[in-house]
Order: structure tokens, then C-alpha cells, then sequence
């Protein structure tokens, strides 16, 4: 695509204007919670994000931690001594807003955005349910019953089904395998569980509270400590364990009889946040499929029709960090599909990008840095995510440079490490009746026929 | 706490103008964030489609990112993202829309690709091809081969109208996607996409006489072309229930589906802003209606969401158009048991009327969200030109917080009544087979 001669009408770049940086202001209260407040001008509105470590204690019991905690994050609205559940639901929608509590296999989130004046009377109702949640026994009956239900459809969905079969393949016994609660384990959660994994996690030492929007930072933080210095909670928060990624052999092909299409995973290790080979890894998985610029879009789905969103990319979490390339392909497709897709990651591995490349992969990764910070809700995320991992706020402002320093010997060598075939594991989705003997042709198949059942 | 109406304007300028050859352009500068966002709207949509063509808007939106005069094919979205950009575009009911989001140097660049598949885009035998079988896989991902894939936008409208315009499927047959030639392609550029059947917005931190030398320099040379009248879509009032059952062989558990006629969108768009605000109350968080109802108190349901406008945007559509209420119920509660309780709740709100209280907190919480849209440089342009287009007013969409929030307890309890559960048009999904 380099070798396309460019039109002498299309216009040039301007110079790049500098992106305002946001000012993080930090402090620490008594109890241990650390709050960061970003002053913004633009919409007169207020983002929050409270981060609380939530890893599951040990391997022994990730499932029912998981299984707990996702109950957790639905019940702990239904109600507090002082307020029923649609008395709060209620009192946060006076103030424009409405809280969202979610789980995964590293932390708890409560997430709202606000009407600035609400700052004050939102906090006092997060206050009120980090030290006061209820959790009435009938209620959280229910909640749990939904829950089983929205498990037990999500488990039908292709990608889900996907998704969970390599985080089982990658991770073995590790947390980290469980991506979606076991629906049973879901309809064993009872009231008196759910009050004793709140009195014992949701502590806060070692949470956040990020605060961006219409503020002033040292009211904002007086606010805070007014609601937030009563949530006394005393502990220690768990973080994940850490990983021993299993490579395994082959391709593990999860039967969907009657399937139209397969969805291709390809999961392996990637660089941490903090570890110096990542700006090289995050421009080599860029190259590689992570924008419609990209050599695996040209090739899967602009010059051969097999996908319509083939993507590649790095996920973090906590412990472990990944590599993973994604594409759903036509059946009578996929074994084609799948031998372009990996003969682009050798490709990757074994011959330099072009410069042209590498410097659009760049530009590309850090203008959309920029919009996707340029909002509240996103540098509200991006914050509570980046200050979760142990980093400090201008982590953003110091991997912005460490980009534009990489070289192609660099994206290279990344590839050759991260990208390599050799180092990813295998899952397909699919009928197994018509793709295991032409993906057998690429790499010894096993087949499960249970997969989405687990 | 909502405040006065006018405080709730979006303070941004709409600067206007209009090219010799139709094109209209709105400017939306906002200098805060060096980044703009250019997009185009063409006066096109799925309900414009051809007998024996459905699908066609969105195949043709797939062919307009194959390349143009200047630009060869997979160029257009280097351009764009090696400058620090994204791009997307996407078919709706009334219109076709094409987007950019960029670094504001890049400004000049994005008008340039926008222009040069405005005056000719690539429409080849081999793209054509190409296009098909992706736009192939995008059904299958998200239609044929999920669980309750595009329910009920696909099959709803089917039950609830009458005129090919409105009831057919908009993502397209497979026969009618490969019976598609370029000439098909040729002439529906001809007849849709004409500059003076689109609207051009910019917004962001622009520089409002240097960017309209700008649209001039790269717009002004593509020829003007007849611009096709606008279709009617708006259809008599339903005076009958009218039901039907899709099984899906993938799902795990049933859902229900009940659309009813709101009024004009664009015509009526007071009382229309009365169902807009009924849809939040009735479905929006734990106070709702229907959550408290279905959910918490007879638990007959799993999940539950009501909204206006088949994609759920209500102030991009025009007439005809449905307040849609989904639910998804466990298969050991009948279908009939979940409608009556829907029809009772809608029933208290059109006999008892809605407390004045509650619906503050409604239009709080939707003016928090209408703000939120707008403090993305992408989300406040993209809804500029939706206004400009269907409303004829961009400035609307900087309004809609004050006319949502002038929106009287009364108004509510009108549109209420207008979902007579003896004119709702009713899809029951049902689990079939349990095959994966």
C-alpha cells in the first residue's frame, strides 16, 4: 500500500497544535482513599469514578469470588437503612445522575456523571452505600435470579462463548480464566455473603475517587471528605496473583453446530503499562490489525471479503497484560481466513514495517489518545484505569514520548517476540463438522463440544 | 437541578451558508480542543430504497470508502488515521452519514476526501463484489449468527407499517445484495447523492472565514445535480393490534417487543417531545416505571428499555416512527403476562397523570445525557447535522435541553394516552429448538 503513488492535490498537514495536558490534584484521606480531581472547562457536568481493588483471594475460590462480587455490584443499590432502592435510584437522577456499579477480575467501579451541583448530595449517597448498604434478603433474591438469566443468554453469544474458551486456555487455574460468572454458582449467592464480602473488601485503603469536569479542585476535595472520611472499612485490598500464561498447542475448536460463521481468537503475553517494550508491542499490533489501515484489514477483509471487522490490539489488566487478534469469518472461509491471518503475524515477525507504516500507526494511536481524553467520561476512565495499575497521572504525557522515539528495528523485534504465531494461543468457534479438517491442515485441532455450557 | 431554559442552550455559534451548487454547510466552532470533526449527511436512507434493492443504502455507504478519483482504494482511511484520525459512517432510516474526527491541522485534508467521493467515488465491478461479501459477514455477525441479532429493528416494522418504505428490511436479502450491479450503483449516486441533497457540518476549533474559503476551494468545483424530491414516509394511524412471532433457533429465552405510532417527529415535534419524555420515564434506571414494574416488583422480567425512533436516536427520524418497549422475560412467564402489565403501567400514567417531581428528575437525568453527547467534539457535530437535515435547524440540537425541559406534566399524560394498547403492533421472539 506504500507503493501507491499519492495525489499531488491532497493537502498537506498543518502544524500540530498542542493538546491541553489536565492538572491532576492529588490527596490522601485518613482513612486511605486517594482522590484525584481534574478541573475542566467545557460542559458544565462532573464525572466520577471509584476504583476498589476486588481480585479474588486465591485461585481456590475465584469462582465463587466472581460469582459474589457480580451479584455485589447489582445489590448494592437495593437499598441502605435510610434509603430504598428507588429512593436512591431517585435522589441520583434529581442530580442527573444515575450510578453504575461493575465488577471484573481486578476491581469494583461505582461510575456516575453528574450535574455539578449534585456533587455534594451524590457523594453523601455513595457515602451512605459503602458504609450502609443493606443488601434485604428478598431483594437481592431477585437481583441474583436476573443475573443467572442474563448469564446463562450472554453464554449463547458467539463472542462470549469466544472469549471465555481462551481465557480458560491462556490462564489454566488462574482467576484471570473466569471471564463470566458460572450461572450456578451465581444462583448459590445469598444475602449474608454479600454483607461479609462488603464489610471485608470494599475498604478504603487502596481505592480511588477520580473526579473530572466543572470543578474546583479544593472545594471538590473538601466535598469528598466530608461525605467520603465516615467510610471506615479497615483491611487490606487484594490484588491479583500473578500469571503464568499456559501456551498451549493446536487449536481448541468449540463446536457450534449449525454455525454461519467462525470467530478466530488468537490470545498470548503482551508488555505490562509499565515494561519499555510496550510503545514497540502497541505500534506492532497496530500494523498489524489494529485500525482499518492495517495489513490484516487489507488482506481479510478489503482484498478477500472474509470479515467485516478483523481487529488486533493490547489488553491490560492488572497482572497481565495481552495480545490478542480477533476476526468472525464465514465458515466456508475459515481455514483460509485463519492462514491469512497467521501469515501476517509471521510476516510481521520475520520482515521490518515501512517507515511509512510506523509513523501512521503512530500519528493514528496518538491523535485518537488525544480524542479519546478530550472528554470528560473518557479522561474520567482513562485516569481511573491508568492510577489503578500503580501509575502516576502523566503517565499519558510520558508514553506520548516514548511513542514517537520507537524505531522500526523496534516494532520488529516486538513482533518477533509478541506476535509471532509461535507465542499465541489458539481458539475457534465454529461447526465443527465443516472447518476441524481444513483448520487441521494449519495446526493439530481439538475439539470441544461443551464449550459455552461451562 | 434542571435550571432556567436558557441556560440549558448549548452556547455554541451555528455559523450557515450554502454552495452554488446546493451543498449546505454548517460551522460549529468550539476552539477548547485542537480537534475537529468533519461530517456529510446525504439525504438518504433505508427507507429510500428500491423494490428489489433492499440493503442498497448501506451497500452503497460500504462503496463510498473504496476509493475516488484522487484517492485509491484503502487511501481514504490512511489519510485520515495517519493524520491522528478516525472515520466511520452510517446508514440510518432518513440518511447515509460519513465522518471524521481529526487533529485540527488535518482539517484541509478531511474536506479534500470528503469532496473528492462527493464529486465521483470508485464504483468498480471488483469493489462492488468485495463490498457484498463484507457486507455478507456484517449480517452474519451481527443477524444470523447471534442469539436475538437486530431484534426487534429488523422484524418490528414489518408488524407495524404498511408501506414497502418502511417494512422492509433495511440491511438487505442476500439475493437482493448479489443481484446488485454497478449500474445500480452509478445511478443511485446520481439520484441521492448530489451536493444539493446533503448538508455538510463542521465542528470544533475552527476558523469560521478561513474554513469557508476552505469548503468553498474543495466543494465548490462538484457540478450541481437535480436533487430527487423528498419521499413521504409517514402512514394513516393503526387503528388495530397487529402481532407476530419470529422464533430464533439461537436464543436462550423469549423477548418481547411493543411498537406504538408516536406522532410526527418533525411536524408535531412538541407533542412528539411528549413521548420522548414518556419513553425515559417509563424504562430510564431503577425509578422508572417499567424497571420498578416488570423488574422489581412482579419480577417477570430479566431486562427491560422503551425508546423512540427505531435506532433509539428520536431527533434523527422523520415520519413514521414508533416508541419501542423491549423486554426480555424468563421462558416460565408468558408473553400475555408481561404485555398486560406493560399496557397497565402506561395505562397509570394516561389516567393518573405524572407528578411534577418525577418529572424533573426525568428531565435532569436527560439533560445530563444530552450535555454528555455534547462535550465530544464528534457527538455535538454529528447531532448539528442531524437537526440540519430533518429539522431544517441545527441550532435544535443545542435547544433540546430547554424544549425537553419545558415539557409539561400534561404533555406527558397526552402522549401516554396515544399508546392504546388497541393500536400497539406486538413481535413475540420465542426460543426455537435450542440449537447454538
Amino acid at each position: 500500500m506504500t507503493t501507491i503513488q499519492e495525489s499531488p492535490l491532497i493537502p498537506p498537514l498543518g502544524e500540530p497544535r498542542p493538546h491541553p495536558t489536565p492538572v491532576a490534584e492529588e490527596t490522601t484521606l485518613a482513612n486511605g482513599l486517594r482522590v484525584v480531581v481534574v478541573p475542566r472547562p467545557g460542559v458544565p457536568l462532573v464525572e466520577l469514578r471509584l476504583r476498589v481493588p476486588f481480585a479474588a483471594p486465591s485461585a481456590r475460590n475465584a469462582g465463587v469470588h466472581a460469582a459474589r462480587g457480580a451479584v455485589l455490584s447489582g445489590a448494592v443499590l437495593l437499598g441502605t437503612a435510610r434509603h430504598d432502592q428507588t429512593a436512591i435510584a431517585q435522589l441520583l437522577q434529581t442530580h442527573g445522575a444515575e450510578l453504575s456499579v461493575s465488577t471484573d477480575a481486578d476491581r469494583l467501579v461505582f461510575g456516575t456523571t453528574l450535574l455539578p451541583g449534585g456533587l455534594g448530595p451524590v457523594l453523601e449517597l455513595v457515602a451512605e452505600l459503602l458504609t450502609g448498604a443493606s443488601y434485604p434478603a428478598g431483594q437481592v433474591d431477585g437481583e441474583r435470579d436476573r443475573l443467572a438469566e442474563r448469564i446463562a443468554i450472554a453464554r449463547t453469544q458467539p463472542g462470549t462463548i469466544a472469549r471465555t474458551a481462551l481465557a480458560a486456555r491462556r490462564y489454566g487455574t488462574h482467576p484471570y480464566a473466569i471471564q463470566l460468572p458460572d450461572a450456578g454458582l451465581v444462583s448459590a449467592v445469598r444475602a449474608p455473603a454479600l454483607r461479609r464480602l462488603h464489610r471485608e473488601r470494599v475498604l478504603p485503603a487502596g481505592s480511588i475517587l477520580v473526579l473530572v469536569g466543572d470543578l474546583d479542585p479544593r472545594a471538590a476535595v473538601d466535598t469528598v471528605a466530608a461525605a467520603l472520611e465516615r467510610w471506615d472499612g479497615t483491611g487490606k485490598a487484594v490484588e491479583a496473583p500473578p500469571v503464568a500464561e499456559q501456551r498451549a498447542d493446536g487449536i481448541e475448536l468449540v463446536d457450534r453446530p449449525g454455525a454461519v460463521q467462525s470467530n478466530l481468537r488468537l490470545g498470548g503475553p503482551a508488555p505490562s503499562r509499565t515494561d519499555p517494550d510496550l510503545p514497540a508491542a502497541r505500534l506492532a499490533a497496530m500494523v498489524y490489525g489494529g485500525y482499518f489501515s492495517s495489513r490484516l484489514v487489507e488482506n481479510i477483509r478489503e482484498r478477500r471479503g472474509y470479515s467485516y471487522s478483523p481487529r488486533s490490539g493490547i489488553e491490560h489488566q492488572r497482572a497481565s497484560s495481552s495480545f490478542l487478534v480477533e476476526a468472525d469469518v464465514a465458515t466456508e472461509v475459515t481455514g483460509p481466513a485463519l492462514l491469512e491471518t497467521l501469515y501476517e503475524l509471521g510476516r510481521m515477525a520475520l520482515t521490518p514495517v515501512t517507515e511509512a507504516e510506523l509513523d501512521a500507526a503512530r500519528r493514528y494511536i496518538l491523535g485518537s489518545m488525544a480524542l479519546s481524553t478530550s472528554t470528560h467520561a473518557g479522561l474520567a476512565s482513562t485516569l481511573s484505569a491508568l492510577l489503578g495499575t500503580g501509575l502516576p497521572a502523566d503517565w499519558l504525557t510520558t508514553h506520548q514520548r516514548d511513542l514517537t522515539a520507537v524505531t522500526v528495528d523496534e516494532v520488529q523485534a516486538a513482533a518477533a517476540r509478541y506476535l509471532a504465531p509461535e507465542a499465541l494461543t489458539a481458539v475457534v468457534v465454529g461447526d465443527a463438522g465443516r472447518v476441524a479438517a481444513e483448520l487441521g491442515v494449519l495446526a493439530p485441532v481439538t475439539v470441544n463440544r461443551s464449550g459455552e455450557q461451562a | 437541578m434542571t435550571a432556567a431554559g436558557t441556560e440549558l442552550t448549548l452556547r455554541h455559534p451555528i455559523e450557515r451558508f450554502t454552495l452554488d451548487n446546493g451543498l449546505r454547510v454548517v460551522l460549529a466552532p468550539d476552539r477548547s480542543v485542537p480537534v475537529v470533526a468533519v461530517s456529510v449527511y446525504y439525504d438518504v436512507g433505508m427507507r429510500n430504497e428500491p423494490e428489489g434493492r433492499t440493503g442498497f443504502a448501506h451497500l452503497f455507504e460500504h462503496m463510498m470508502f473504496q476509493g475516488s478519483a484522487n484517492v485509491a482504494k484503502m487511501e481514504h482511511a490512511r489519510l485520515v488515521q495517519a493524520a491522528g484520525g478516525t472515520f466511520n459512517g452510517s446508514t440510518h432510516q432518513d440518511y447515509t452519514n460519513y465522518f471524521q474526527a481529526l487533529p485540527a491541522e488535518a482539517l484541509e485534508r478531511a474536506l479534500f476526501l470528503e469532496a473528492d467521493r462527493m464529486a465521483a467515488p470508485a464504483i468498480t465491478e471488483e469493489n462492488l463484489r468485495n463490498q457484498i461479501d463484507v457486507v455478507k459477514e456484517e449480517i452474519r455477525v451481527n443477524v444470523l449468527n447471534r442469539p436475538y441479532g437486530a431484534f426487534p429493528w429488523l422484524q418490528l416494522p414489518q408488524v407495524a407499517f404498511e408501506t414497502f418504505a418502511n417494512t422492509h428490511d433495511g440491511y438487505g436479502s442476500f439475493v437482493d445484495l448479489e443481484a446488485s450491479t454497478v449500474d445500480d450503483a452509478t445511478d443511485f449516486f446520481s439520484r441521492y447523492y448530489a451536493p444539493g441533497n446533503a448538508v455538510l457540518c463542521i465542528g470544533g476549533d475552527l476558523d469560521v472565514a478561513e474554513t469557508e474559503q476552505l469548503v468553498h476551494r474543495w466543494f465548490g468545483p462538484v457540478p450541481a445535480r437535480d436533487v430527487p424530491p423528498l419521499p413521504y414516509t409517514g402512514e394513516p394511524s393503526p387503528t388495530t393490534v397487529r402481532s407476530a412471532v419470529v422464533e430464533d433457533a439461537l436464543a436462550p429465552a423469549p423477548a418481547l417487543a411493543i411498537g406504538w405510532r408516536v406522532p410526527d417527529p418533525v411536524g408535531d415535534f412538541d407533542n412528539y417531545l411528549g413521548s420522548v419524555l414518556l419513553a425515559e420515564l417509563l424504562s430510564e434506571g431503577d425509578a422508572s416505571r417499567l424497571e420498578r414494574r416488570l423488574v422489581h416488583d412482579d419480577r417477570i422480567a430479566i431486562a427491560q428499555s422503551s425508546y423512540v425512533g427505531l435506532f433509539g436516536d428520536p431527533f434523527d427520524v422523520r415520519d413514521a416512527t414508533l416508541l419501542t418497549t423491549q423486554v426480555h422475560h424468563p421462558a416460565a412467564v408468558p408473553a400475555d403476562r408481561v404485555m398486560a402489565a406493560v399496557h397497565k403501567e402506561i395505562g397509570r400514567v394516561a389516567e393518573d397523570g405524572v407528578d411534577a417531581a418525577e418529572l424533573r428528575r426525568v428531565q435532569a437525568r436527560i439533560e445530563a445525557q444530552l450535555l454528555q453527547q455534547a462535550d465530544s467534539v464528534l457527538g455535538r457535530t454529528l447531532a448539528f447535522a442531524a437537526a440540519e437535515l430533518v429539522h431544517g435547524r441545527a441550532e435544535l440540537a443545542g435547544e433540546l435541553a430547554a424544549r425537553l425541559a419545558a415539557v409539561t406534566p400534561e404533555a406527558v399524560q397526552v402522549a401516554a394516552r396515544g399508546l392504546d394498547p388497541g393500536t400497539a403492533a406486538v413481535l413475540e421472539l420465542r426460543p426455537a429448538g435450542g440449537a447454538r
